[in-house]
């Protein structure tokens, strides 16, 4: 059997898995949209606070999606002694681990399509006015998220501690990120931390894709702040990965 | 060098200062069913996850079908199925999807709904896995492990847990691989499981092999005998290579003072006897050694 047909037969298993997983189908595709429903209906006459909570909701969803569900996921599988026993089968680990990242990529890029289209028809939001730089800014936000939420799998012991782990670093990074509000007028400590994690540059990007038109050039910092935090999150999840 | 599916020789490891394993050598024939035993501690998972190529060891040499496990390769993976002390699988996955699934990871699997059957979780195909016994869990760790129709069989501890019924269906697996030729190195607490089941069988202590060979030999343990009786509302308990000659010297004595020797019982040593001498786990008992 070929490499893809072996990697599309993975990927569609951890499809069938995820719809089969009530509360996480919810908390990682379902509490973004509750939020930006929810928040969208009580600011729906305010422009500016639309056109920031259309990118921040989008991009609270790359990291719920990947960050949060790979962090869950392979704290999951390694507990369960999964991990070990596809270890000893001849499943090349590659085509394994692609299977989990390609379908929570699924959710994340679906995601974000899905909230641009509701910012769009629902509150008014412009499309996008740079497609490229959306795409741009979801690949290097699945990405550094994604790679760091595999990271943050081998700091989690087990799973019974893992939704404390993951969101005491998912709830502190969602309020100082700019999600839901303009952050200028955040303290700057917080501010210096909101600039040094990934979420805010994911939301920059994005922003810049939908609101302002502006390209992938032009948020060249956000770029170089992802591809580093990608390059640390794909180095630290090779380096220390645990199977059991 | 191929004409053994498993050969271990002169085999180390250490974690830190504490050595696990020892000098461990042994070799499984291919067909043969090999019983791994030992108490807890003495090196048996170890052993069997530096075999399985999950661990790496110190030192010595380990070849599985001729592929050294520490290089586990695809081709080696392929031949070789495994069945973990204790793993969990996906809940919400039912068995067919889950034997189905693992086929695929084979280039030559067996039929699945004949795997099922095999393992005897037939009437259960839709069943989820988070949903069935702990017994039936195992079947279809035992079922996963099979599918591939791999060459060799790593059992570790695959009845723990099980009833009697549960047991001897198992066994009922085993002697079935057997059947189809082929090579299966099983660990389990249970001597009466090794007795049934293995063509020889290897006792580890302190990470060493401290006897090996096919159970009933290990069992009559050399030439040695074991004559017991009654005397005084004690058992006495005798051990010699010459049952001849002492039964002899104890019945003239017997009878030269006009007593009966009660209870008088001459035995060779059962392996689970053998199995609680060598490790050390036997109770104290009255034992002199002609």
């Amino acid at each position: 059997m070929s490499g893809a047909t072996l990697l599309w037969r993975q990927y569609r298993f951890e499809r069938r898995l995820f719809w089969r997983n009530p509360s996480a189908a919810f908390f990682n595709f379902g509490l973004p949209l509750m939020f930006l429903l929810l928040i969208a209906t009580v600011f729906h006459t305010d422009k500016t606070e639309l056109n920031t909570l259309i990118p921040g909701i989008a991009g609270l969803a790359v990291m719920a999606n990947t960050f949060t569900a790979l962090a869950f996921n392979l704290t999951f599988y390694r507990e369960q002694g999964i991990l070990k026993r596809v270890l000893g089968t001849p499943l090349p680990k590659g085509t394994y681990f692609g299977g989990i990242i390609a379908s929570a990529v699924t959710n994340a890029v679906f995601q974000v399509l899905l909230i641009v289209a509701l910012g769009h028809l629902l509150y008014d939001v412009s499309w996008p006015k740079d497609w490229v730089a959306l795409f741009v800014f979801t690949l290097l936000g699945v990405i550094a998220n994604g790679s760091l939420g595999i990271a943050f799998a081998q700091v989690i012991p087990n799973f019974d501690s893992a939704p404390a782990y993951v969101n005491a670093v998912f709830l502190p990074a969602i309020f100082i990120s700019g999600v839901f509000y303009d952050d200028r007028h955040l303290p700057s400590v917080l501010k210096g931390i909101a600039e040094a994690l990934p979420l805010k540059h994911v939301i920059d990007g994005l922003h810049g894709a939908i609101v302002t038109g502006q390209g992938v050039a032009d948020n060249g910092g956000a770029v170089l702040a992802l591809v580093l935090w990608g390059a640390f999150g794909i180095y630290a999840s090779i380096r220390w990965f645990r199977w059991e | 060098m191929d004409q053994h599916a498993i050969e271990v020789t002169d085999l180390h490891k250490s974690y830190g200062d504490f050595e696990a394993v020892r000098g461990l050598s042994f070799h499984v024939a291919r067909g043969e069913v090999f019983g791994l035993l030992g108490p807890n501690g003495a090196g048996k998972t170890t052993t069997v996850e530096i075999l399985e190529g999950y661990r790496e060891r110190s030192s010595g040499s380990v070849q599985i079908l001729g592929h050294d496990p520490a290089r586990a390769t695809r081709e080696l993976r392929r031949q070789v199925g495994i069945v973990l002390q204790s793993s969990g699988f996906y809940p919400r996955v039912t068995v067919r999807e889950a034997v189905q699934h693992w086929s695929l990871l084979y280039p030559h699997p067996r039929d699945v709904d004949e795997v099922i059957g095999l393992v005897g979780l037939t009437g259960k195909e839709d069943a989820r896995a988070g949903q069935l016994s702990g017994g039936q869990r195992r079947r279809l760790d035992l079922a996963l492990a099979l599918v591939g129709d791999p060459e060799v069989i790593f059992l570790d501890e695959p009845t723990t847990g099980f009833d009697p019924a549960a047991r001897r269906t198992a066994w009922g697996v085993v002697q079935a691989l057997k059947d189809m030729g082929k090579t299966v190195l099983l660990t389990t607490h249970y001597l009466e499981e090794a007795q049934t089941l293995s063509d020889r069988v290897a006792i580890i202590k302190d990470g060493v092999v401290v006897a090996e060979g096919p159970p009933a030999e290990l069992g009559v343990g050399g030439d040695r005998y074991r004559v017991a009786y009654d005397q005084n509302g004690g058992r006495v308990e005798l051990e010699t290579e010459d049952p001849t000659d002492l039964l002899h010297r104890l019945t003239g004595d017997a009878l030269a003072r006009g007593e009966r020797l009660q209870g008088l019982t001459v035995s060779r040593p059962t392996l689970e006897e053998v199995y609680l001498e060598l490790t050390d786990g036997g109770v104290e008992t009255e034992t002199e050694v002609e």
